[in-house]
């Protein structure tokens, strides 16, 4: 099957520290893919590698075969690589429809119109308030991000990234902080993304990590220590020795 | 698959955004009455008309980009000097082509400068955009034989507009100029304002992170603005120098650069106004103040500063905040719109 997203012996040495130590990661596409690891392992490093935040110190890193090393973040997103955060990063000013039209329009290559009006492109906004029902933010679309709740708040983090159209999702801790009751909200719409969208989830919710993948990848201390079916993973002694020892309930 | 009212509701939402509000229209139909309303006071008009262009100017950068500036006279110092040399070595006679000239040539500072201030904090914006404006006026005081140094550009004698109006001594034809170049400038600036690019430009100011992680071209965009409000700051300087026929080192000084800063957070920043506002209000108090204590006025103005921080708070322009609260509530069609929606559910 074709791979989605791979990288080759990537490292990311901050000063002493290697944060990322040699990572051949293979994702194929359309793959549900997760990774996981304790505190500290160097997950979100290593999104932020992929991503474009941070350049490694060496290796490479390629999207559906092409090598995207080099590029910055807006070009990556261009070719489809797309994440959210961790914690929200979202645009305090704007409203959820803003955000996602801002979202939309930038991918259309539209970012630089400065003539059109943004609510004039109608294919435009029938995407956008798609999306908006799929994420259960219609009816706060036209507040100001920074008062939504956060569970809203996250919703959206989630639903900008959709709106740029990725062909590989990175989904950083997706449900983190969100109350209990908000979290089927969360769940329901990753579970709804489009089966061509190749995703790769970082989470520390185990139950949310065993309903979701179907292939999962252990980081320790920057490095891949265990790739496997989730079943095997959870099995896998040293896995649970480093990791799961003494998570009860897997 | 999407409810057509959700569709309705996005449309109008969207499109909101760009109409005009009633007071706007009040505000241009009593900027343009001035014409006739008070013909007696053209001549400060007219300040007050390239300073609010020249406030907006910096409203593009601050307000809407987020890129704070203590320099921004380098790019009206440059317009102004523009104009009055194109106006005295007879390069281009009519007044109109030789402000877009001067915009131009602010313009290519700006662009070429703009590569200093997209790294680093806003404290680094601070010094770098200070520094610029310092080696720019000091370079307008060593090449006196372009310049005229520190006596100013002198012998510059401005043709009619458009080859028909002349510049008349009690400023009548210059304001209307400065009057309609700030409203086709200002109209510019506020479909900019409304546009994906402007709406960009605010994502990058809340979030850089974000913006760049949603295929935003986060240092090219902050280029591009900040060559826009360049130009914007070239005009400004150069209608300053075409409406007195004069340019000197002053057009460059630290003091244009601060109060031009004052007259943004006076007005209030990001709505595209403030500038306007801002530039009205410290010019009458100037004008006002400065008869009664000659020598004293800026007291007043910084007085009226740390009350305005004191009543905002955490918000300096949260003290026009009723005001914008009376200019939502007089908005009919806004109710109109809420009524609308409601019918929806």
């Amino acid at each position: 099957m074709a791979l989605a997203l791979e990288t080759a012996g990537l490292f990311k040495q901050f000063g002493g520290l290697t944060a990322t130590n040699d990572v051949s990661l293979t994702v194929e596409a359309g793959a549900r893919h997760a990774l996981i690891g304790p505190n500290g392992a160097g997950k979100t490093t290593l999104i932020n590698l992929l991503s474009g935040v941070l350049k490694p110190t060496s290796g490479r890193i390629l999207l559906e075969g092409t090598d995207i090393t080099g590029l910055s973040q807006h070009a990556r997103v261009g070719r489809g690589m797309v994440r959210t955060f961790q914690i929200n990063q979202l645009f305090g000013d704007l409203t959820p429809l803003e955000t996602l039209g801002l979202a939309v329009s930038e991918r259309n290559g539209h970012g630089m119109d400065w003539w059109r009006i943004a609510g004039s492109r109608q294919d435009l906004i029938e995407e956008i308030s798609s999306v908006l029902e799929r994420f259960h933010l219609a009816d706060v679309m036209n507040e100001r991000t920074a008062i939504l709740p956060y569970g809203k708040q996250r919703l959206l983090e989630i639903a900008v990234a959709i709106a740029c159209r990725p062909r590989v999702l990175l989904l950083d801790e997706p449900a983190a902080g969100v109350p209990e009751d908000e979290r089927h909200e969360i769940l329901a719409s990753i579970a709804a993304l489009p089966q061509d969208v190749t995703v790769l989830l970082i989470e520390h919710d185990m139950d949310i990590v065993f309903s979701f993948a179907q292939r999962i990848s252990v980081l320790v201390n920057g490095a891949l220590f265990v790739e496997g079916l989730p079943d095997d993973v959870a099995k896998d002694p040293r896995v649970k020795a480093v990791y799961l020892g003494e998570e009860a309930h897997v | 698959m999407v409810t057509p009212s959700l569709l309705r509701r996005a449309t109008e939402s969207l499109s909101a955004r760009v109409r005009w509000h009633p007071l706007e229209i009040i505000f241009w139909l009593v900027a343009f009455g001035m014409i006739w309303l008070m013909p007696t006071r053209h001549l400060i008009l007219t300040e007050i008309a390239w300073l609010g262009l020249f406030a907006l100017s910096l409203d593009l950068i601050v307000g809407y980009a987020g890129i704070i500036s203590l320099g921004h006279a380098a790019f009206f110092g440059v317009g102004a000097y523009a104009a009055a040399l194109l106006a005295k070595h007879e390069l281009i006679n009519e007044p109109v082509l030789a402000l877009l000239v001067a915009g131009l040539a602010a313009m290519v500072v700006g662009f070429v400068t703009s590569f200093l201030v997209l790294r680093g904090s806003d404290l680094t914006r601070l010094m770098v955009s200070l520094g610029v404006a310092l080696m720019l006026r000091e370079l307008a005081n060593q090449f006196g034989w372009l310049t005229g140094g520190a006596d100013g550009l002198q012998g510059v004698v401005m043709q009619p507009i458009l080859g028909y109006f002349r510049f008349d001594m009690f400023g009548h034809n210059g304001f209307i100029y400065c009057l309609i170049v700030l409203f086709v400038l200002f109209l510019g600036a506020r479909r900019l304002a409304n546009s994906p690019f402007g709406l960009s430009l605010v994502a990058i100011k809340n979030n850089p992170l974000r913006a760049a992680a949603i295929g935003i071209p986060v240092d090219r965009r902050l280029v591009e603005i900040y060559s826009i409000a360049a130009f914007y700051a070239g005009v400004a300087g150069a209608l300053l120098a075409q409406t007195t026929a004069f340019a000197s080192l002053d057009v460059f000084s630290f003091d244009r650069s601060a109060d031009l800063l004052l007259v943004l957070i006076i007005g209030g920043t990001g709505y595209l106004y403030g500038g306007l506002i801002g530039a009205i209000l410290f010019k009458l108090m100037q004008d006002y103040l400065s008869v009664l204590t000659p020598q004293y006025w800026p007291f007043w103005i910084g007085a009226l500063l740390v009350a305005m921080v004191l009543i905002g708070r955490d918000r300096i322009t949260a003290w026009n905040a009723p005001l914008r609260d009376i200019a939502a509530k007089l908005d009919w069609r806004a109710g109109r719109r809420a009524a609308a929606a409601a019918e929806d559910r």
